[in-house]
């Protein structure tokens, strides 16, 4: 699917674009484009760093287990594949954690670290999602969110009364977003069960 | 209260900045070299990342500076209206799970141009903070580990985007309409 996303992206912009006749501008985007994801990636670089070695120090104390132990009923039924003393387990609680307090990009590289350790469970074809984190990319993706730090400071800057008024609705919206999403998921993982045996 | 929000959202890093180190030190972690082991796996998953970056954000950029954006929104526009989504939430609806830089780019847009406390500011707002960029995490979380059949798992994401967008419409206009 992402291949025919990006396809249908790239090559319908390139066609529309010499269309239009604007062949000089699309260029020119493609090119900034390529140079963003560079500077982004770089400055990526010095965070991730950060917020690994904070994991790594969590980890080794045993906060993380703590942690997971607490939902622990919630994440056994939700990721029924991994071991509730995994390290993967604690990694996607701290992303989900990081997601809820919208820490925004620092939760980044606790996702990604999560996917680092579902991939070690990963007993099957190493290039193909199994079900854990087609799970957890779910949930992500569905952003469960307490505070939308970002959305209110957006908002007082462009001269709003009320900054917060969309905390109660965000809260709403993203928790009944996130059940339909695991739901969905649910579904999936039945239809798609086959793949996996 | 945004203050608060917002100062709550700040002190909760440095709160995490500096227990964890604390923590782990009274649990007789040596934390300096915890420290170093962690962050020195950072750069590799950052570079490892920056092909797949790349990737989407040629493509995105194109697409919106060739005027194709445009033209899907105009067919789009009819069908949005059968779910009373105004057309001028177009634009963020259908970038949102590309990318995260963006939409935020386009909120800020209708912010300015409504009104931050208007019917479609307050929307707009809600939906930004519900949703999350589906296929921006698909491809770096996926990307990272070297996941190329992400099955199912863009599909269920896109389903969450499309029902957050729609739930943020309508509780928006139930709560503040």
């Amino acid at each position: 699917m992402i291949n025919g996303v990006w396809l249908f992206l790239l090559a319908g912009g390139i066609v529309w674009g010499l269309i239009m006749g604007n062949g000089a501008i699309v260029t020119q985007s493609a090119l900034s484009g390529a140079e963003t994801a560079v500077s982004l990636s770089i400055k990526l670089i010095g965070v991730m760093c950060l917020w690994l070695g904070m994991m790594k120090i969590a980890e080794k104390a045993g906060i993380l287990r703590m942690f997971a132990r607490v939902v622990r009923p919630l994440t056994r039924w939700l990721f029924p594949s991994v071991p509730s003393d995994h390290p993967a387990m604690g990694a996607v609680v701290m992303t989900i954690t990081a997601n809820m307090l919208g820490m925004g990009n620092a939760a980044t590289p606790f996702g990604m670290k999560a996917m680092e350790e579902l991939q070690s469970l990963n007993r099957g074809d190493k290039e193909r999602a199994t079900p854990a984190m087609c799970t957890f990319l779910a949930l992500c993706a569905a952003g469960f969110n307490l505070v939308p730090a970002t959305i209110i400071a957006l908002r007082s800057a462009a001269g709003s009364a009320v900054p917060g008024a969309t905390i109660g609705t965000t809260i709403l919206v993203s928790l009944m977003a996130t059940v339909c999403v695991i739901v969905i998921d649910r579904i999936c993982r039945r239809v798609f069960a086959s793949e996996d045996r | 209260m945004a203050e608060v929000c917002q100062l709550l959202a700040e002190w909760m890093v440095l709160f995490i900045l500096a227990g964890i180190p604390i923590i782990g030190w009274i649990r007789g972690v040596r934390v300096y070299e915890a420290f170093v082991e962690g962050a020195s796996e950072g750069f590799s998953i950052a570079i490892r990342l920056m092909p797949f970056l790349i990737a989407m954000l040629v493509a995105v950029n194109v697409f919106r500076a060739s005027g194709a954006m445009d033209i899907v929104i105009v067919y789009l526009e009819p069908c949005l209206a059968v779910f009373h989504i105004p057309p001028d939430l177009v634009p963020l609806a259908l970038l949102r799970p590309f990318s995260g830089t963006a939409s935020l780019g386009v909120t800020t847009d209708i912010l300015s141009r409504y009104g931050a406390d208007s019917l479609l500011g307050l929307m707009a707002s809600t939906a930004m903070g519900s949703t999350d960029t589906t296929f921006y995490i698909v491809s770096v979380y996926f990307g990272a580990i070297g996941i190329m059949r992400a099955r199912y798992a863009p599909f269920v994401g896109v389903c969450g985007d499309i029902i957050g967008f729609l739930l943020s419409v309508w509780s928006c206009r139930i709560v503040f309409g």
